[in-house]
């Protein structure tokens, strides 16, 4: 018999249909407004945490909807914007500085729903508003501070082999330059580096008499360096992220050195912006007090010395030699000193840390020892007119400013070790902030911010209405014309229009594919294009039935004869979807997402399930005619 | 409506295929002259430079924030209202001097400054060298899809086939971007997704004229390929009139109520849907006759439409 679909179409369909409606359903509910509490560093939210936090906002009037704790977050649910705020400012105080307080839409899925992973839609930030960073990492730089670590090392190396050299410095245009004494030295030199410090790979070069080794990285060691560089930026930003207090931000690569940050909710982007590109770590020196800072200054420094100079642009002669750095820190909070007033900040050094401070401030007590602020500076250089100034390879020329300033000098007046105090700073905002970038680490390499893109809270809101709107009306008019136009068939195809928005919905919530407002402009595109199938379908039945063709012939030439043509026609469109997804950012690929999900999804509708609804108005009895 | 289309029409557009061409011809001509002389309207994501959409509670003077802007060093800013007289769109260009990244900032205070009340909306910075990597991987893009799609229509179909559609999509690709050139519309990253996304649709419309012509060079064996061709474009005219329509229909919607972000992005498909419908009737079809497409080229396909059916 013609036109019967056997109960096993049906089930399939259900398959589909059932769990698409599942998962579509959680975008019905909208949001809670809710607090998200994470602790910083070493601090985690644990029940007493929960148990205070919930008493603060009761003290102060206010039920929350929940509190939970999920891993290592504190949730809470409020009623309304309103108490999301009051609560806001009230638990911060409560908590203090080692615990973020951040404000987050939370979705009011009913917890069964959760229960099977459906959530709504994950929107863009062009439709819940934030700001979107792409950062350039500056992957040379990185480099060349490599570089100036294995200088450093090769010293050591040498030192330690007993093997004398004239000098080691690092080269302008890349590479370090050893100079030795004898072609024996040198043979003695490159067997010990090449045992000890694998990662280089050296040359011997004679000049003038004299004997060089010139020492490179190897592609290998620089590939891993700036493998590296770019996750401990990562790392860096991430946790300079969560100090900000952001709710659900993301970081990610994005080709070989760019990073991707989204800050939801974000509305000040200058704090954001000088937080997340601040290069700056610390480095503690010894101030070298056996040589004459005049003398320095009129040509003769010392070797193993150099001039630093304070903001106020005092000039200090500093051993070159780092004790330790910023990246020993753990903790740092800025504080006012009890005893003289001024801004401190409190350090915590890690073990390695503590063990060098130790030793080194129990051998040196009564001689000064320096804080150096140390920033790197780097951004792309402009030609007049704006456009970007490339080298030979086309790449952007950076123009790199070193920032070295020493904070404070002070006498070491007992033997340190994990915790102590640098005193000497600025004020209570700098302190702050110093403390801040020690706490979340430092940046292996200076990031560039390319590109940026805000949208505000009443923006993002008003996309999301009027996309909205548009994907409504545009429905209901196509809804409309085709019951106009093929009455029943009409009806049917309506029925599989629906269903596709369902859908469309139900997986771009399942993968939790972000929605931005170009997406929405792809559902609404999809819209008009799935009903194509049906048409392609019905005029071809209109016209089996005006060839005389019996009405169930025709139903059966129409789909079969259509079905090769809606196919070829729907996987054109998607290698245009494809190649716009490969080739888009952001709110591009949004589009590209829905477009593809909408075509796909229709092909299963409009062919499939109108199929098995005519099936089972005409199938199985005679007709006269049809309502098409 | 319903009785326009009742019967199979009997235009001659094969007949008709030179002024078609001729008329196609003169308006891409008009286009490149435009993009010659005027050049296309770039906007931030391609040319790099800093936006800020702002929204005052009252309505604002454009020379007001101009004024704001002069005063605050940044006298190059172009200043346009967005959609209403509160709304306001700052444009300001690279410049070697100050630091991109805090331009935006300079704005909000700029504009503070004599204590309106202003709300920040959007901010878009796009540095130069993303700029031009955007400008770059757009026109790879476009290539890309240009080149899969003659892959797949030569694999589907034969080659001629295959050159009719791709002449038939850069036709609409060239219009498009023409009238950007010519009326100086803004040509941002979602008017160039829109352009790609006419590239699929078009291609649509062109794919089903297609079939049919292969479909009926299989069935009326002794008809000329013009007149087969003509038969096979009017027997499809009818869907290829609805689908348009139902989808100008949301796009219009769009159009008129997705807000003016998304105005450029509307209009362009809108533009690209209109030109691809025409020139899947006029342009596709003649172009492969022109390459002397015969039904020879076709007969070795295996016929795959009838088992395909069972399927469903």
């Amino acid at each position: 018999m013609l036109n019967q679909y056997p109960w096993w179409k049906y089930a399939l369909m259900l398959l589909v249909i059932i769990p698409g409606f599942l998962y579509a359903l959680p975008n019905l509910y909208g949001d809670d407004p809710g607090l998200q509490i994470r602790g910083v560093r070493n601090f985690k939210v644990t029940e007493a945490t929960l148990s205070m936090v919930k008493a603060t906002v009761r003290q102060n009037g206010i039920t929350p909807k929940s509190v939970i704790r999920e891993g290592a977050e504190l949730k809470l649910r409020l009623v309304n914007t309103e108490d999301q705020l009051k609560s806001r400012d009230m638990i911060k105080k409560a908590l203090g500085d080692h615990y973020t307080v951040a404000l987050s839409l939370m979705p009011a899925t009913p917890a069964w729903l959760a229960k099977i992973n459906a959530l709504p839609m994950y929107l863009g930030l062009d439709l819940r508003g934030g700001v979107h960073f792409l950062l350039d990492v500056d992957l040379a730089s990185a480099i060349t501070r490599a570089e100036n670590r294995y200088a450093g090392d090769l010293r050591s190396t040498l030192r330690e082999a007993g093997i004398r050299y004239r000098s080691i410095r690092q080269m302008k245009q890349g590479g370090i330059e050893l100079r030795l004494r004898s072609v024996d030295d040198r043979t003695k030199a490159v067997a010990v580096i090449n045992k000890k410090l694998t990662e280089l790979k050296l040359q011997e070069v004679d000049r003038e008499g004299n004997v060089y080794l010139l020492a490179r990285l190897t592609d290998k060691a620089k590939r891993d360096i700036t493998q590296f560089a770019v996750e401990q930026n990562m790392t860096a930003l991430r946790n300079r992220i969560d100090e900000l207090g952001v709710a659900e931000p993301v970081v990610q690569r994005q080709g070989e050195n760019r990073i991707v940050v989204q800050l939801p909710g974000v509305q000040d982007t200058a704090k954001a912006k000088e937080i997340l590109g601040r290069t700056a770590t610390l480095e503690i020196h010894m101030v070298d007090e056996e040589h004459d800072l005049a003398g320095a200054i009129n040509g003769t420094v010392p070797v193993g010395s150099a001039i630093y100079y304070y903001r106020d642009k005092r000039p200090i002669l500093l051993r070159k030699r780092i004790i330790y750095s910023g990246d020993n820190v753990v903790d740092a909070a800025a504080g006012l000193d009890s005893q003289r007033g001024g801004a401190v900040v409190f350090i915590t050094l890690d073990a390695r840390g503590a063990t060098i401070n130790q030793r080194i401030t129990g051998k040196n007590i009564g001689k000064r020892m320096a804080v150096v602020y140390k920033e790197i500076r780097s951004k792309a250089k402009l030609a007049a007119d704006g456009t970007p100034v490339l080298d030979k390879n086309g790449k952007a020329v950076r123009i790199r400013k070193n920032i070295e300033e020493v904070i404070t000098a002070p006498v070491i007046r007992d033997q340190l070790g994990r915790r102590f105090q640098i005193e000497g700073i600025g004020g209570i905002g700098e302190a702050r902030d110093l403390s801040l970038l020690l706490r979340a680490g430092a940046l292996a390499a200076p990031i560039d911010i390319v590109e940026e893109r805000t949208i505000g809270p009443s923006l993002g809101r008003e996309n999301i209405n009027q996309g909205f709107r548009a994907v409504v009306i545009g429905f209901v008019v196509v809804l409309i014309f085709m019951l106009v136009y093929y009455r029943l068939f009409g009806m049917v195809a309506n029925v599989a229009l629906a269903l596709n928005l369902v859908l469309t919905v139900a997986v771009l919530s399942l993968f939790q594919a972000t929605l931005t407002l170009p997406g929405v402009a792809g559902i609404v595109l999809t819209v008009g294009m799935a009903v194509d199938a049906n048409v392609l379908i019905y005029e071809r039945i209109r016209e089996e039935l005006r060839n005389g063709n019996s009405p169930h012939a025709s139903i059966h030439a129409g789909y079969s004869r259509a079905f090769t043509t809606i196919v070829d026609a729907n996987v054109t469109t998607l290698i245009a979807a494809i190649v716009l997804f490969n080739f888009g950012t952001g709110p591009i690929k949004g589009f590209a997402v829905t477009l593809s999900i909408g075509i796909i999804t229709s092909m299963f509708t409009a062919i499939f399930v109108t199929r098995g609804i005519i099936n089972l108005i005409y199938g199985g009895r005679a007709l006269k005619r049809l309502a098409i | 409506m319903k009785e326009i289309f009742k019967t199979t029409t009997t235009i001659d557009f094969m007949g008709r295929r030179k002024v078609a061409m001729g008329i196609s011809g003169l308006v891409i001509l008009i286009g490149i002259i435009a993009l010659i002389v005027r050049g296309l309207n770039f906007g931030i994501d391609f040319t790099g430079g800093t936006l800020v959409e702002v929204a005052y509670q009252k309505p604002v003077a454009i020379s007001d924030v101009r004024q704001n802007l002069k005063q605050a060093g940044m006298d190059k800013a172009l200043v346009q209202y967005f959609g209403t007289s509160e709304d306001v769109l700052i444009r300001l260009p690279t410049t070697a001097k100050q630091s991109n990244a805090k331009l935006s900032n300079a704005v909000m205070t700029a504009l503070r400054a004599d204590n309106a009340k202003v709300e920040m909306r959007r901010v878009e910075f796009v540095g130069p060298q993303v700029g031009k990597e955007l400008a770059d991987q757009g026109t790879l893009a476009m290539l890309y899809a240009l080149i899969g799609i003659l892959i797949y229509v030569a694999w589907r179909f034969e080659w001629r086939f295959a050159v009719g559609s791709v002449v038939a999509l850069v036709h609409d690709v060239l219009i498009t971007v023409g009238f950007f050139s010519l009326f100086q519309l803004e040509f941002t990253l979602p008017v160039l997704a829109a352009i790609l996304a006419v590239i699929g649709y078009s291609l649509n419309d062109t794919i089903v004229v297609f079939d049919r012509i292969r479909e009926n060079f299989r069935k009326l064996r002794k008809m000329e390929t013009a007149e087969l061709m003509n038969r096979s474009i009017n027997e499809t005219l009818r869907r290829t009139v609805l689908t348009s329509l139902t989808t100008l229909l949301v796009l219009l919607a769009l159009y008129f109520l997705g807000g003016e972000v998304m105005l450029g992005f509307a209009l362009a498909l809108i533009i690209g849907v209109v030109v691809g419908t025409y020139s899947s009737i006029f342009i596709a079809s003649p172009i492969t006759l022109m390459l002397g497409v015969s039904r020879e080229n076709l007969t070795p396909v295996k016929k795959n439409d009838g088992g395909a059916g069972d399927m469903v």
